[in-house]
């Protein structure tokens, strides 16, 4: 017979309930499983009212993140095994508000990844014709482990602050703020700091560091704001003694 | 144009702070708390100590490490009772306090170490 393990999985149907309840599911659990496959068994044979997101099974997409045992996990990278003889308690992402199940609203994260411009800003574009923008592998080097970031939402669950304070601007939208701050290619640090030297930008953060300690990418977001604040800070002390910009 | 705020000067001193107190603060008590009091290391006469104190370099660096390491403390305790008892209200009054007690602290060490 094989080896099962009961999930606990929140559900919250706003026509139905007027908060979050659990039901149980016994599902198979073989080594090879992950939480996800756990909760595409239900789907597909248990209770197929089920809404959850996912899409690419392979922690590129950044959609199935979810409160697996109390810790924001990528539900297709988090294996079932690892948590028998269960059950396993799975929830949707926290500090965030519930549409239905285990599917949350990231409003608020797209209007905030906007305002940091994540993309290369330029004064002025280049003709096509003088051909692309050239960068060395070193220069490369110098933003390449802030752009693994995939939106998965796993750090904005994790931050105590971004659960306190919702105005917070929170550590994916900085870290990719310093991805672009940090490419040779990229003209907008300017007008990067206007945003995040804020105090709902970077000056938020106390560096509790579990944003760091629950990303799937090893992004390190928190690691990006103490070296942000630091650079905020002597612009800060530069503009103060050089108020014109000499 | 940045927005003119006190924020980046009191994270400096507050990061500046921690450094200092990680450094420096647990040598001169383990020193001076622990090993000197429990003979472990024999102690420096009270004139050498009177001398190393006498001089302005000296002087400078103890006042450094006291204001530095208050703010540390002033903006740490700040963000506590900010974040711990959700108290962000009371912003201007909490502010007033920790960073006035430091710098009440700081000018306390600054006479202590002018007069010694």
């Amino acid at each position: 017979m094989q080896k099962q393990i009961k999930l606990q999985v929140a559900r919250y149907r706003p026509e139905q309930e007027s908060e979050s309840v659990f039901d149980e599911f016994e599902v198979p659990c073989p080594n090879d499983w992950v939480v996800l496959d756990g909760l595409n068994h239900i789907k597909d044979q248990l209770d197929g009212t089920l809404s959850y997101r996912w899409s690419c099974r392979m922690g590129i997409c950044g959609s199935c993140g979810m409160t697996v045992n109390g810790e924001p996990k990528l539900t297709c990278a988090t294996f079932l095994t690892d948590y028998a003889p269960g059950p396993v308690r799975v929830e949707p992402l926290r500090n965030f508000p519930v549409i239905r199940d285990l599917i949350v609203d990231l409003g608020d994260f797209m209007q905030k990844l906007v305002r940091v411009k994540p993309w290369i800003v330029r004064a002025a574009e280049k003709p096509l014709s003088s051909g692309e923008y050239l960068q060395t592998p070193e220069e490369m080097d110098e933003y390449k482990q802030f752009s693994m970031c995939i939106n998965c939402m796993l750090c904005y669950s994790a931050c105590p602050i971004y659960g306190l304070d919702p105005k917070f601007i929170g550590p994916a939208a900085i870290a990719l703020a310093q991805r672009y701050n940090l490419d040779s290619r990229d003209e907008g640090a300017a007008e990067r700091l206007e945003v995040l030297s804020d105090h709902e930008g970077i000056w938020g953060c106390t560096f509790v560091g579990e944003c760091t300690k629950v990303c799937p990418k090893n992004v390190n977001p928190a690691g990006a704001i103490q070296r942000y604040k630091l650079n905020a800070a002597l612009e800060s002390v530069k503009s103060f003694f050089l108020p014109r910009g000499a | 144009m940045i927005k003119r705020s006190a924020e980046p000067l009191l994270w400096m001193t507050f990061s500046a702070g921690g450094v200092v107190a990680a450094l420096v603060l647990p040598v001169l008590l383990f020193l001076f708390g622990v090993a000197f009091p429990l003979g472990w290391l024999t102690p420096p006469s009270v004139t050498h100590l009177a001398a190393v104190i006498g001089h302005p370099l000296t002087r400078l660096a103890l006042v450094v490490v006291c204001t530095v390491s208050l703010f540390h403390a002033a903006h740490r305790f700040r963000y506590t009772l900010y974040d711990g008892l959700q108290i962000k209200h009371l912003n201007e009054l909490i502010a007033i306090l920790c960073y006035g007690g430091a710098v009440v602290g700081s000018l306390a060490s600054v006479y202590l170490l002018a007069t010694f």
